[in-house]
């Protein structure tokens, strides 16, 4: 199978999606002679032409908007937002205006439209461009959110969130952009609301998403080496949920460890939380654990940075912690 | 018409603004807009040795943008950085047109404000490194510096972010009954947010104190102008929130001081805000990776020839202000500034003690395993 980069599985997607229906388009900040900020959409503009491929002004709002209303109206934008720190700007159209159209409307609307953006830590370059937002989408009934961590699964569910009817955020992570991975050259498309299992294992269970998925890999890999089996699971979407991979794994495990980039205070996380505790807390052997953000803005400086965010080390650690626990 | 044509030549000069920008409106708005007696402003004229501090000025943003830039591509520098390099005549010749009443705010090009405000070149090259000595320990790096003692109320990653925050400065030196302003740079691709709409209107409803700047270099990354504004003439739409607009020739450092000296007074007399359009060119790439594709050689070119420290230098030693030899000693005494600040940045400064990770989130509470708990706070 050919190896490609997450940016080129994220662009192919886009291409084989315009190819085959011409209502999809996509528009944002340079993304069409730049090629977008992290190169997600190089060589569209070259194929499909300024009319398809539309560099925007700098109007968070009005791109956002402007998705919403062509997406009513019969058309399927693929709108770029070039950091998820920017949709605070774009926040009023998305959460209010797309969000909420079609219930509000009473279910005679739709709004088949993606919004991709980035997000996450890792280059030092402070709080207004190192964030992970999603858990404030995933308050806003009405849309889906979807954070691919491998080439395969980037291409695979972008590709159906094009073809979905539902607004949907679609989350890249900066840092993943340049990884490789295997993607096969026929066609495929990965449903919605199902989570991959990235690595088996009796003892304790792994939950992230987007770069912590792989981090939780990583950390699944070391215990191994200490002879503790990790069971590994990447969400890929928050929005539709697999709450019953979590539930299945946490059965056969009793102790889980919940990663992600985001703030630790009302991360998304807290709603799995939620969910095991309803759902199978008789089968918990050890209070769950998280490995977050901490609670500050995300700071330039390397070592701060390096601080607040999650790593493989803090995965590690909380795994320990709750396989210290005895029942 | 206002005295902004009348009085400068330079052709690319002019004043703009529909009807309602010819003259503020007759009716008064809902604020104390009483005009006051004109309070003391910034010299008007300046001395040899004055204009020699301007050329010092520009000079030393170049040379540490230079510097930035060299940093950056042998990663010694962490981060984004976007450099002014071809812009400094716009920061040097407004901020030069301030008092100690003053404030500004700046953008995610910020260095080159920082410095014509009176920043500091260790505690700014410290904190592009991130290391505890600089400006914001560290924590905000190139695009978030705040220089509170320089009235410098801080940068922004956010485009267009700065300018509802310039009007709120403005809002309270008017609700103090003072009689400073605010300067609020921001881009050209800035006046594209909906920020800019928001707060030209309330600042010019209101006859707020703030000079409102757009450094139009012709770009918001790869976006030309042309490619994104409907109508490109920026400062035009001053007309339409009832201010005057000024277009000036951002190259000119005299010429931007003078047009904000005059917007200045405008504002301290009580007859709200003013737009410039201060026409300039970023030499380098949008940032480090930027390969420029957008734009041609030939235009980069031109712009070269117009470099703005050239054109000072150049009008310094026709006048017999500067000789040769005095603008060598010069750019050795501000070459020698930057060395010394990258000695102390990269060599002397210790990165923040990962420790303080959470400190100064709030004011009077702190973060602990359990959640926000009060602490005592000094003064
Ligand atoms: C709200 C927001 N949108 C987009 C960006 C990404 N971005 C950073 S600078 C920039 C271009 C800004 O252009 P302009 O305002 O003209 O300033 P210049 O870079 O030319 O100084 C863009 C698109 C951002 N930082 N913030
Ligand atoms: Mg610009």
């Amino acid at each position: 199978m050919p190896q490609i980069m997450y940016r080129e599985a994220v662009r192919d997607a886009m291409a084989e999606e315009m190819r085959r229906d011409p209502r999809v388009f996509v528009m944002g900040e340079d993304v069409a002679i730049y090629g977008g900020a992290y190169g997600a959409t190089q060589g569209l503009v070259e194929e499909f032409g300024e009319e398809r491929v539309r560099d925007t002004a700098i109007s968070e709002q009005a791109i956002a908007g402007a998705a919403t209303g062509a997406a009513m109206c019969g058309m399927r934008p693929v709108a770029e937002i070039m950091y998820v720190d920017f949709m605070t700007l774009a926040m009023d159209q998305f959460v209010n205006q797309a969000a909420k159209n079609r219930y509000m409307f009473g279910g005679k609307t739709t709004v088949p439209m993606v919004l991709r953006t980035e997000g996450g830590a890792g280059r030092s370059i402070a709080a207004h461009h190192s964030q992970s937002l999603e858990a404030w989408f995933c308050h806003a009934p009405g849309v889906f959110v979807v954070m691919p961590a491998t080439p395969y699964d980037a291409k695979g569910l972008l590709k159906t969130c094009i073809r979905d009817d539902n607004p949907i955020l679609f989350i890249e992570h900066k840092m993943l952009y340049k990884e490789k991975g295997e993607v096969p050259e026929e066609e495929y498309l990965i449903p919605l609301g199902e989570a991959a299992l990235r690595r088996a294992g009796g003892d304790v269970t792994l939950v992230g998403y987007s770069r912590m998925a792989l981090l939780a890999e990583e950390a699944g890999r070391a215990l191994a080496e200490e002879g503790v089996e990790a069971e590994v699971i990447d969400l890929r979407c928050l929005k539709p949920l697999d709450v019953d991979a979590i539930l299945n794994s946490v059965r056969k495990t009793g102790r889980l460890v919940l990663c992600s980039e985001g703030y630790q205070e009302a991360n998304f996380v807290c709603e799995i939380m939620a969910k095991v505790q309803e759902f199978a807390f008789d089968d918990l052997d050890a209070p769950i654990e998280r490995v977050c953000a901490l609670n500050c803005p995300v700071p330039m400086s390397p070592v701060l940075e390096k601080e607040a965010v999650p790593s493989t080390e803090k995965i590690v650690a909380a795994a320990k912690r709750t396989l210290a626990r005895q029942r | 018409m206002g005295k902004t044509q009348r009085k400068r030549k330079a052709p690319a000069a002019k004043k703009v603004g529909g009807k309602g920008a010819e003259k503020p409106p007759a009716k008064a708005t809902g604020a104390k807009t009483a005009k006051k007696a004109a309070p003391k402003g910034a010299k008007k004229t300046l001395t040899n040795k004055e204009k020699i501090d301007l050329l010092r000025r520009m000079m030393e943003i170049r040379g540490f943008e230079d510097k930035v830039f060299e940093l950056l591509g042998r990663n010694i520098l962490q981060g984004a950085s976007h450099v002014y390099a071809g812009q400094e005549a716009v920061a040097v010749g407004a901020c030069s047109a301030m008092t100690e009443r003053d404030y500004a705010t700046s953008a995610h090009r910020g260095h080159g404000h920082c410095l014509a405000l009176g920043g500091d070149l260790n505690l700014m090259m410290a904190e592009l490194c991130g290391k505890a000595t600089g400006y914001c320990k560290g924590r905000g790096g190139s695009m978030h510096i705040a220089d509170v003692r320089n009235r410098n109320l801080g940068a922004t990653g956010i485009v267009g972010g700065n300018l509802p925050v310039a009007t709120g400065a403005g809002l309270a030196i008017q609700m103090q009954g003072k009689t400073g302003v605010c300067l609020c740079f921001f881009g050209d691709g800035a006046s594209n947010e909906g920020t800019f709409h928001e707060s030209l209107n309330m600042a010019g409803k209101w006859k707020l104190p703030v000079i409102y700047i757009c450094e139009n270099n012709k770009y918001g990354m790869s976006v030309s102008i042309e490619r994104a504004c409907a109508v490109t003439d920026i400062c035009g739409r001053a007309g339409c929130y009832g201010m005057m607009g000024a277009k000036v020739d951002g190259q000119k450092v005299l010429e931007v001081r003078e047009a904000v000296l005059e917007a200045i007074e405008r504002a301290r007399r009580g007859d709200g805000p003013t737009l410039i359009e201060a026409v300039t060119y970023r030499y380098r790439g949008h940032s480090r990776s930027d390969p420029r594709v957008y734009r041609t050689k030939q235009e980069e070119e031109y712009w070269q020839q117009r470099d703005p420290i050239t054109l000072f230098r150049d009008e310094l030693i026709g006048q017999k202000l500067l000789t040769n030899k005095a603008f060598e000693k010069l750019q050795a005494e501000v070459d020698s500034g930057i060395a010394a600040a990258e000695r102390f940045a990269v060599e002397e400064s210790p990165y923040p003690d990962p420790s303080e990770v959470l400190d100064d989130v709030y004011c009077g509470w702190v973060e602990t395993d359990k959640g926000l708990v009060r602490i005592e706070t000094k003064g």
